[in-house]
């Protein structure tokens, strides 16, 4: 068992980076991210890291940085939030095709504008489809622990894919949990020696990357990519049970909580799902079957399995921190729908979008989602597919 | 070399490339609309051409010569015209399909008529 702490969600993110020692990490301050870069300088100062800490102008070079250090051959790591995360654009599409196996803790945060500093799941939301796998993180223990078993996932020889480990900006981020602190030689240990595929410091082995690849090479390459982050969800469940033997806490793909004989379940992915769990225990306690889904590993998207968790629902309501953008609802809404379509279920399935810009989401906003599924179920009826929680003014 | 095309589980994963010198398989000459003229009579050999050209184009002699241009590869770029220092200069850039049909003598004697 670790020694207990009492520390920041950035705080936990800094502490495993300070473990896995990667040998390089490029980055670039942007809150809520900030102090975990900085806490890792003053790690590298006090002499308890030997990383290369490249500082740079911007995020976009940050992450250029990290493929160039990961392409020689080194274990990279970096961290960043919202405009930070989205400047890197391009360059996410670039390290996941280039299959290097770099980790990056993001702590979620609005995207401007208006300009807004605060929690919510804008930037990974928007940057789905880059590749990379997604691990979202409740609270600071998970940030921890995720990070850690990333390292592993993502230098899986099968897998060989950036991954990136959210945690909520300020609702985690800026506050002080107590979490378990593992031992350093122990996560040492776990994560083990990494061997790149073809480093491109080794000149004995010449190796080209970056190389282009025209219209009769490219599909394949792209399909073959596909097949690498796919395979990651194996890996996933296989690193979390391996976690769990070495350090007792056990993870899967996703977490249900209270949801085996649920009947009104929420689905959600962040800090949200702590107040969730709160509020399904005082709902369970006078009666009534409320259960959570807990997103944890969102890309690639555990479709069959999440599915099947939500078989014994009656009526379902996900949770989305990000406007639908003009989609029929949030990505994880859209995606839980259709994952749905093939299975017996035809229970109802509505859409909240909350907590934007770093809007407080309390027992009693999630409350007020329960009291609806209870309404659906009791008149058959639907009255709003999407609606906003905790919305000054109704949403029509 | 006739390339072979691989099904997408056998790609070198990450599009990594072990096989050197595999851009000769790609020949950027068929993108070509317009293409240099190489006039050996003022050619002072700087070499400039050679440098500066994207495509390895610039054919050299054994001697380290410049000797003409591979015309497999010249994607019709124009730099080695803008950098030609002689006076006047030994690249002329003609459209492709002025050059259609005729010999390399033929079109030197066409484009560098006034330039002795
Ligand atoms: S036109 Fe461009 S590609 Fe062709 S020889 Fe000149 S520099 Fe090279
Ligand atoms: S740049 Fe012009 S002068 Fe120099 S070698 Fe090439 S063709 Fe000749």
């Amino acid at each position: 068992m670790g020694k207990k702490v009492a520390l920041t969600g950035n705080e936990a993110a800094a502490h495993a980076i300070r473990q896995i020692n990667p040998d390089v990490i490029a980055a670039f301050p942007i809150t809520p991210s900030t102090p975990i870069p900085q806490a890792v300088a003053q790690f590298i100062a006090d002499g308890e890291m030997d990383t290369e800490l490249v500082t740079v102008e911007s995020e976009h070079s940050a992450m250029s940085a990290c493929i160039g250090a990961a392409a020689a051959g080194g274990r990279v790591m970096t961290a960043t939030s919202a405009n930070g995360y989205a400047l890197m654009w391009e360059m996410l599409y670039i390290a996941s095709g280039m299959r290097l196996p770099i980790v990056m803790a993001v702590v979620a945060r609005a995207l401007s504008a208006p300009l807004n500093i605060h929690g919510d799941h804008s930037d990974i939301m928007g940057g789905r489809d880059t590749g990379w796998i997604q691990i979202i993180s409740e609270n600071s223990q998970e940030a921890y622990d995720n990070l850690i078993q990333a390292v592993k996932i993502a230098e899986n020889k099968d897998v060989m894919t950036p991954a990136l480990v959210a945690q909520d900006g300020f609702n985690t981020s800026h506050t002080i949990e107590i979490w378990e602190l593992e031992d350093d030689n122990k996560v040492k240990e776990f994560i083990g020696e990494y061997t790149p595929l073809f480093p491109l410091l080794n000149t004995d082995d010449p190796v080209t990357h970056g190389a282009w690849a025209p219209p009769n090479w490219y599909f394949e390459h792209k399909i073959n990519q596909l097949k690498g982050l796919l395979d990651s969800k194996e890996v996933v469940e296989k690193v979390g049970k391996e976690f769990g033997d070495t350090f007792g806490r056990y993870y899967g793909l996703y977490e249900d909580y209270k949801l085996d004989d649920a009947e009104y379940v929420i689905v959600a992915a962040g800090s949200v799902c702590g107040t969730t769990k709160d509020v399904v225990d005082n709902l369970r306690e006078n009666g009534i079957k409320a259960g959570l889904l807990k997103i944890r590993l969102f890309r690639p998207f555990p479709y069959r399995e999440l599915a099947e968790a939500l078989q014994s629902a009656k009526a379902i309501a996900v949770l989305d921190r990000v406007s639908p953008a003009g989609a029929q609802g949030g990505p994880l809404f859209t995606e839980i729908r259709s994952a749905l379509y093939d299975t017996q279920t035809r229970a109802p399935v509505i859409n909240y979008t909350y907590g934007l810009g770093g809007r407080d989401t309390q027992p009693r906003h999630i409350n007020s989602v329960f009291e609806t599924l209870k309404k659906i179920v009791e008149t058959g009826k639907v009255e709003k597919q999407f609606d906003c929680l905790n919305l000054r003014g109704e949403w029509r | 070399m006739a390339e072979k095309l691989l099904n997408w589980d056998e790609v070198l994963i990450g599009a990594a490339i072990k096989e050197p010198g595999n851009s000769r398989q790609y020949e950027t000459g068929s993108w070509r609309v317009e293409r240099p003229v190489w006039n050996p009579d003022t050619c002072i050999q700087c070499m400039f051409c050679w440098v500066y050209c994207p495509d390895s184009a610039i054919l050299v002699d054994e001697n380290g010569k410049m000797a003409g241009v591979n015309y497999t590869f010249c994607k019709g770029c124009g730099i080695c015209v803008e950098q030609c220092p002689s006076k006047p200069k030994s690249l002329k850039m003609i459209l492709e399909a002025e050059a259609k049909g005729k010999s390399e003598e033929e079109l030197r004697k066409e484009v560098f008529s006034e330039d002795k």
